[in-house]
């Protein structure tokens, strides 16, 4: 084989290799979100942990998520009027603000912010009790991992979050109404009521499916990375930055996607 | 060794991970009631196979026989029931570390067997201080316990929901003389005391011959030699002479160079 052979052979190979790598990874993932899923729905159930998971995705997410749409929607408001002043369309910032929020911002805002949050504290802990072989000794107690520790992450995540988006939802018009009120000079009568006329159900509906999603992708993926974890300190850390990023990544490409299948 | 059905049986056991091969037709046979000690060097598939019996890794040929059923490939309902037989001792002693040491010792009864907490937490409470613990530690986290303490917690784990076999890994590993002396007569109490099968690893003779029944030595996935503790010292197996006396010459240093 000559040299031209030999480096062409070598390419052919790297290609391979990556694309079964590929494979082998989607399809170890999808066999886990399986069974995450099969576990969720199969008893016996952990209603402690599940309220342990809930309090702690939900409740202590609180204050990040409300901050985040605050000033996302005081944002919105302020650049929104240095825009539409250009139009004579001040008009349309109330609309703007509350299309922007519930359709879009809230969602995906808090979306990453718990991946920041939830993700990565989700990750590192099931990554420690998998170093530490806390999961195998869940299974000699015949207690198994995927209900104890996985299904109620699951579960809590995608009920959680549509819970903070709307809370956001709220939090971010009222951000943009304080902006619009205080600083602006609008009349609250009438910007609250260009809110109200122009915001439709569906609008609410599909940030909260859209927040759904994002909390089942931000647990799976930090139950996943942390689950599979490799050894010591650098294994937990690496678990715990691929929970954050996959997460991120998969909520902005599901967002999306579900924009499309909402809006087109 | 008796003629009677084995608890434990290690028929050809094979496992690789990639182009590692770490058991290569593992044979053993442990008795009902005894205790079993496989000794041998780091990464000889000691923990492989032990981790092969309680099904956390799969072996890729062969058999496991408890009480004479098969029990490789078996479903999560058949694998649920079977678990429910054993105990398993952790060389770090794997306690949950966001639970008291009384829920930890109880976790098997309340969330394995759906025992009610008050219950529980009597038998956790006596298996505390069986192991020599005084009642308060109950209420301890795992984290402001000694390494010595966590692995009386950790016993006290495995003995609580009454096991038929009881694995330990590594049970003296990272423990003073003295401490690794007392976990080795809890040991030896504790599986008296409840009639168990022990089958454990570890490469500290001192624990071998306060623990063991029987002996077999692991090499390169195989067991090179197996027989009653007392035969250890003129087993006549080159493998064992090497590494009862901890010598770095031998047949195992041949191999490795």
């Amino acid at each position: 084989m000559d040299a031209t052979s030999k480096t062409s052979f070598n390419i052919f190979r790297m290609v391979g290799t990556a694309i079964l790598g590929l494979f082998e990874r989607t399809g170890r993932l999808v066999h886990f979100i399986a069974r995450a899923v099969y576990h969720s729905f199969i008893p016996p159930y952990f209603p402690s942990q599940l309220w342990r998971q809930l309090v702690d995705i939900g409740y202590y997410s609180l204050p990040v998520v409300g901050m985040t749409a605050l000033f996302t929607g005081m944002v919105l408001a302020l650049q929104s009027y240095t825009g539409f002043t250009r139009f004579n369309a001040e008009s349309a910032i109330a609309g703007v603000v509350v299309l922007s929020v519930t359709r879009e911002l809230a969602p995906v805002l808090a979306g990453l912010m718990v991946a920041g949050r939830v993700g990565a504290s989700i990750a590192a802990e099931i990554g420690t009790m998998r170093v530490t072989e806390q999961i195998d000794a869940l299974s000699t107690l015949s207690v198994n991992p995927f209900k104890y520790l996985i299904a109620p992450r699951v579960i809590a995540g995608t009920l959680m979050l549509p819970v903070l988006v709307l809370i956001g939802d709220i939090i971010g018009v009222y951000g943009g109404y304080i902006v619009a009120i205080y600083n602006l000079g609008f009349s609250p009568g009438s910007y609250l009521s260009q809110t109200w006329d122009i915001l439709e159900r569906m609008d609410v509906i599909s940030g909260l499916v859209k927040a759904g999603a994002f909390g089942f992708i931000v647990s799976i993926m930090g139950c996943y990375h942390g689950f599979n974890s490799g050894r010591g300190a650098q294994g937990v850390g690496a678990a715990t930055t691929n929970a954050v990023v996959s997460s991120s990544i998969l909520i902005l490409i599901f967002n999306y996607l579900l924009t499309q299948v909402f809006f087109s | 060794m008796s003629e009677t059905v084995p608890k434990i049986e290690f028929s050809g056991v094979t496992k690789s991970f990639g182009p590692k091969h770490v058991l290569c037709g593992l044979d053993l046979k442990v008795p009902a009631g005894k205790s079993m000690v496989i000794i041998g060097g780091s990464g000889t598939g000691k923990s492989v196979a032990l981790k092969c019996v309680l099904g956390l890794l799969a072996p890729d040929s062969g058999s496991i026989l408890i009480d004479g059923q098969e029990t490789v490939g078996l479903g999560a309902k058949e694998r649920d029931q079977l678990m429910r037989k054993f105990g398993m001792l952790f060389q770090g002693a794997a306690l949950f570390d966001s639970l008291k040491v009384w829920e930890n010792v109880a976790f098997g009864l309340i969330q394995g067997r759906r025992m009610n907490r008050k219950e529980a937490r009597e038998i956790a409470v006596q298996k505390i201080v069986a192991v020599g613990l005084k009642p308060e530690t109950a209420d301890l986290y795992p984290a402001e316990l000694s390494g010595g303490m966590q692995k009386r917690v950790g016993l006290a784990r495995a003995v609580a929901t009454t096991p038929e076999i009881i694995f330990f890994d590594e049970p003296t590993t990272g423990l003073d003389p003295i401490m690794a002396d007392v976990i080795n007569h809890l040991i030896v109490e504790q599986v008296q005391e409840l009639g168990a099968t022990a089958l454990s690893i570890t490469h500290d003779m001192g624990s071998v011959r306060k623990i063991a029944d029987y002996v077999a030595m692991l090499h390169e996935g195989k067991i090179v030699w197996t027989g009653p503790v007392d035969a250890l010292d003129d087993s006549g197996n080159e493998y064992v002479e090497q590494f009862i006396h901890g010598r770095a010459e031998g047949p195992m240093t041949r191999r490795v160079a």
